[in-house]
C-alpha cells in the first residue's frame, strides 16, 4: 500500500487538530464525522476557560488549516478489516478507503443527567445542564432559564465519581466549568445569589485556582461542600435543593430559581463498536485502553491504530490539542518507519 | 413540572404482573388500624372484578416488623417467609401478593439476598424442613396489593359510583400520594414508577379523576421508622417527620392523602391530632385535618361502598369533608354503629382538631 | 395541654436563602478578605485557645455565613495572631476578629 491516506474517526477538536498537523507533514487525512457538522462539543460551547476565548474562535482556527483534507459528514465507519500492512475501511456512505494508519478521535458523550432522577432533569421546569447553559450563552433560547433568577445553584459531579451511575472517574473539567459559568451568570445577573454544591473542588490547571479565588472574592459565589441529595419543586415552580453542609455538619436547604447540573464525561457510546472493529481494548472506565497511561497514551496495542483526545479519558481542550499533535507526530513516525 | 418527563421515567419502571393466580398474605397491623381495607381488597379484586386471589388462615406474620425493630435476625424472618412460600405451593399458587409494604420489602429483600447468596437459601430450606417438614418454591411474581389495584384501576374507574371530583364545582380533588419506604426505596425497579416518582398511587388518583399533588417533601418518610416510633424517647422524631411533610404540603391545600403502607396512613392520620394538640395547628380547612386513606378505602369509596362499612369511623381525622366534596352519601347517626348495629362507642373529641 | 411525653424536635436544617446574613454582610464590608476562606482549618489547628474553648476561626466564618450567633466564641480568642500567619488565602483573621468585636460592641 503506498497511498498517503490516514483515516481520522471524529471531527471534534482532536480530529481537526490532528488532521491539520498531518496535512502539514504531507499526509492526506480523511475525517469521518457522524453528525452534520464538524467541531464536536466545541461547536455548541460559548467560551473556554481560562482565557474566556470564544469557542467559535478556536473552531475557526482549527478549520482554517484544513484545506486539502477530505471530510465526510453524517458518515460512520461501517466496517474495518485488517490488511497485511494497513486497514480496509467501508464507510456508511459507500466509500471504501485503504490506509496504513487510523486515528480514533471519537471523543466523549455528556452524561445523561436525567439518569440522576432525584435531580429532576427533564421533570422540573428549571433544571438545566452545563451544556444547556453554554448553548444559552451562545444565543439559543431556553424557556427554563427565568428572566430574573434570584438564586442559582450549580451541582458538581453529576454522573461523575458516581459508582452507582457506573462512572467512577472524575470528569475533570466540571469544577472549573461550574466556576466559569457561575461567574458568567453573576455577570449577567448581578443581583442574584449563586451557590456551588461540590464534593471536592478539583482545580488543577493553569489559572483555575485564580478563577476560584475571583469567584469568591469578586463575585461572592457561595461554595457549599456537600452533594445535593434531592431536588423538588415548590408551589411557585422554584426548586427546593437539599444537601448537607459537610463542613458544618448540618443539613441545608436552598430555594433556587435555576439549577445547573454539571453533567460529566463518558466515553462516546460508539467507541466500543469501533474498538471491536480494530480489536482494540476498552479500559475498566469505559474509555479506550492506551498502551500505557504515561508515555504512550496515543498508541493502541494494534499496529497502525492511534488515539487522540477524550476517547481515552476525560480531557481538557489544551490536553486534547497536545494529544492531537502528539498523535500526528506518532503517525508520521510510524508511517516513515522512524521507530 | 414536565409531565412527559415523569412519563418517561414511569415507562422504565413498569411491572409486568399477571391479573390472576395470586396468593394473598395479610399485614400484622392493618386489621387493627384500617379494619376493612384487606377485606375490601379481596371484596373488590376477587368478588367484584372476578380475579383469582386466594388466602389461607394458616399464614402468619412475615417477621418483617420484628426484623425492622431489631427483635429477630434476618435468618428467622427468612424461615418464616419460607413457610409462607410453602403454604403457597401447597395451595397450588405461584404468585405472592402482600397487603403490607414492609412485607413486600421483606419478601423482596429475602429473594434478592438468596439470589446473591444461594447457600443461604439452601440453609433456610433445611431449617424449614427440620422445623415443619415443609418444602417451598420461590414465587414467580411478588407484588404489593397496591400493584394489583393499580393494574385494575381502570376497571374500578369503569364501575365508579363517585369520582375524585368536587361535585359542587367540578374541580378535580387535590390528592397527596404517599408511598411506603419499603415499597421502592430499597429496590427501585420492584416498584411501579421507581423510587423518585412512583406512580402506583398517582396512577389510581388520575384514573379516578383526581389531581396529584407533587410537593417538596413528597419523597420523605412518614416518620414511623419502627424504632423511632416504638421507643417513646424517639417518638418526637417520628412526629417531626410527619410535621415536616404537612408543613410542606400545606400550601397546595390537599383534599386528601392516599397511602399504600400500613404505618404511613396511621401516622399521617393520628399525628395530625397530636400536632393540633401541641401547636394548635390543623392542616385542612375550617379546623379539620386532611383525611388520610388507604388505597383500598379510596377504591371502596369510588365503587360506592358505605363509608362506615369501609371502617372510616376508625380514622382520627374526620373524613366527612371529603365525603361531602365527593358527594358520597352517609348517615352521621350510624357512624359509630358496628356490625348488626352494635354500638361501638364514641371517641372523646380532641380540643384543637375538629372531628365528629 | 396534654402531655404526650414527646414533642416536635427542632430541626437542625439551615435554609440558606432564609438565614439572616446581616452580621456577615457587615463584617464582609469591613473585611472583604473573609470571602476567600476555603475552610481548610489551619487557623483552628494552630489556635492557642482552640483545644480548650472550642474557638475556631473556620467555624466562626462558616457560622456567620449560616446566620448563626458567634459572640460566645469571640471571648475565647487571645489575639495571638497565629491564625493570620498560617492562613493560605492571606485573610487577616486577627483583624477580622477585632472588627467583629467592634460590630458586636456597637449593637
Amino acid at each position: 500500500m503506498d497511498n498517503k491516506k490516514i483515516l481520522i474517526i471524529g471531527g471534534g477538536p482532536a480530529g481537526l487538530e490532528a488532521a491539520r498537523q498531518l496535512l502539514r507533514l504531507g499526509w492526506e487525512p480523511v475525517i469521518v464525522e457522524k453528525t452534520e457538522q464538524i467541531g464536536g462539543h466545541l461547536s455548541r460551547w460559548y467560551k473556554l476557560f481560562p482565557d474566556m476565548m470564544p469557542a467559535s474562535e478556536l473552531l475557526e482556527q482549527l478549520t482554517a488549516g484544513l484545506e486539502g483534507a477530505k471530510v465526510y459528514l453524517k458518515t460512520r465507519v461501517a466496517y474495518m478489516n485488517r490488511l497485511k500492512d494497513g486497514y480496509s475501511i467501508m464507510l456508511s456512505n459507500g466509500t471504501g478507503i485503504q490506509c496504513r494508519a487510523v486515528l480514533i478521535a471519537s471523543g466523549f458523550s455528556l452524561f445523561d443527567a436525567s439518569k440522576k432522577e432525584e435531580y429532576g432533569y427533564g421533570v422540573y421546569d428549571r433544571v438545566i445542564t452545563n451544556a444547556d447553559l453554554e448553548a444559552w450563552f451562545a444565543g439559543a433560547s431556553d424557556s427554563r432559564i427565568p428572566e430574573h433568577p434570584r438564586r442559582i445553584a450549580f451541582v458538581h459531579c453529576v454522573g461523575s465519581r458516581d459508582l452507582k451511575a457506573g462512572n467512577s472517574q472524575c470528569s475533570k473539567v466540571c469544577c472549573m466549568t461550574a466556576i466559569k459559568q457561575a461567574i458568567e451568570m453573576k455577570e449577567r445577573f448581578p443581583d442574584s445569589g449563586i451557590w456551588c454544591f461540590y464534593m471536592d473542588l478539583r482545580l488543577f490547571g493553569k489559572k483555575y485556582e485564580d478563577f476560584y479565588i475571583n469567584a469568591q472574592k469578586d463575585y461572592g459565589v457561595h461554595f457549599v461542600r456537600g452533594r445535593v441529595s434531592e431536588v423538588s419543586e415548590a408551589i411557585d415552580g422554584s426548586l427546593v435543593v437539599k444537601a448537607e453542609d459537610t463542613l458544618a455538619g448540618t443539613p441545608v436547604k436552598l430555594n433556587a430559581d435555576l439549577l445547573v447540573l454539571m453533567a460529566g464525561m463518558l466515553c462516546n457510546a460508539d467507541t466500543a463498536t469501533l474498538a471491536r472493529m480494530v480489536r482494540s481494548e476498552v479500559d475498566s472506565d469505559g474509555f479506550l485502553r492506551s498502551r500505557d497511561n504515561i508515555y504512550r497514551i496515543n498508541e493502541s496495542r494494534r499496529p497502525g491504530v492511534f488515539y487522540a483526545g477524550a476517547c481515552t479519558g476525560t480531557k481538557t481542550i489544551p490536553e486534547t490539542m497536545a494529544e492531537a499533535r502528539a498523535a500526528a507526530l506518532d503517525i508520521h513516525n510510524y508511517l516513515c518507519g522512524n521507530d | 413540572m414536565i409531565y412527559q418527563g415523569k412519563q418517561k421515567i414511569w415507562s422504565e419502571y413498569q411491572k409486568g404482573i399477571p391479573s390472576d393466580g395470586w396468593f394473598y398474605v395479610r399485614s400484622c397491623i392493618r386489621q387493627n388500624f384500617f379494619p376493612a381495607s384487606e377485606k375490601f381488597f379481596l371484596g373488590i379484586c376477587r368478588d367484584t372484578l372476578g380475579h383469582d386471589i386466594y388466602e389461607t388462615k394458616h399464614h402468619t406474620t412475615c417477621g418483617g416488623i420484628a426484623y425492622h425493630s431489631d427483635a429477630i435476625p434476618q435468618e428467622t424472618a427468612m424461615t418464616i417467609v419460607a413457610r409462607q412460600f410453602a403454604l403457597m405451593k401447597e395451595a397450588g399458587y405461584k404468585n405472592l401478593v402482600t397487603s403490607c409494604i414492609t412485607s413486600f420489602g421483606n419478601y423482596t429483600e429475602i429473594l434478592e439476598t438468596w439470589r446473591e447468596f444461594p447457600e443461604l437459601e439452601t440453609r433456610i430450606r433445611e431449617k424449614l424442613w427440620e422445623a415443619t417438614r415443609r418444602e417451598f418454591d420461590k414465587p414467580e411474581y411478588v407484588a404489593h396489593a397496591s400493584d394489583l389495584v393499580y393494574k385494575f384501576r381502570n376497571e374500578i374507574a369503569e364501575r365508579a359510583a363517585h369520582r375524585l371530583v368536587d361535585v359542587h364545582t367540578g374541580r378535580p380533588l387535590r390528592i397527596v400520594e404517599h408511598i411506603g419506604c419499603h415499597y421502592s426505596k430499597m429496590f427501585p425497579h420492584k416498584g411501579i414508577g421507581g423510587a423518585e416518582y412512583p406512580c402506583v398511587l398517582s396512577g389510581m388518583v388520575e384514573s379516578w379523576g383526581g389531581e396529584v399533588i407533587d410537593y417538596p417533601e413528597r419523597r420523605h418518610c412518614c416518620g414511623f421508622g419502627f424504632r423511632q416510633y416504638m421507643v417513646k424517647a424517639n417518638r418526637g422524631y417520628s412526629l417531626s417527620n410527619t410535621h415536616k411533610k404537612f408543613e410542606s404540603m400545606e400550601p397546595f391545600r390537599p383534599d386528601a392523602i392516599i397511602t399504600n403502607c400500613p404505618g404511613c396512613p396511621y401516622f399521617l392520620d393520628r399525628w395530625q391530632y397530636v400536632i393540633a394538640e401541641q401547636t394548635g395547628k390543623t392542616y385542612g380547612s375550617n379546623g379539620f385535618g386532611i383525611p388520610v386513606f388507604t388505597y383500598e378505602e379510596l377504591a371502596g369509596l369510588i365503587l360506592g361502598i358505605d363509608p362506615w362499612d369501609l371502617g372510616l369511623q376508625i380514622h382520627q381525622v374526620a373524613v366527612e369533608p371529603l365525603l361531602d366534596k365527593m358527594g358520597v352519601p352517609y348517615n352521621p347517626g350510624t357512624k359509630y354503629l358496628g356490625l348488626n348495629e352494635k354500638d361501638i362507642m364514641r371517641p372523646g373529641l380532641p380540643s384543637a382538631l375538629k372531628c365528629f | 395541654m396534654i402531655d404526650f411525653g414527646f414533642g416536635l424536635a427542632r430541626s437542625s436544617a439551615v435554609e440558606l436563602d432564609k438565614v439572616d446574613l446581616s452580621l456577615y454582610k457587615e463584617l464582609e464590608r469591613l473585611e472583604p478578605g473573609i470571602r476567600k476562606c476555603i475552610a481548610c482549618g489551619s487557623c483552628s489547628a494552630t489556635c492557642t485557645a482552640g483545644p480548650w474553648s472550642g474557638m475556631s476561626v473556620r467555624k466562626l466564618i462558616l457560622n456567620l455565613q449560616r446566620g448563626k450567633d458567634v459572640s460566645g466564641m469571640l471571648s475565647a480568642c487571645m489575639l495571638c495572631g497565629k491564625c493570620s500567619i498560617v492562613c493560605p488565602r492571606g485573610i487577616n483573621t486577627r483583624q477580622l476578629i477585632l472588627s467583629l468585636c467592634r460590630i458586636y460592641d456597637n449593637k
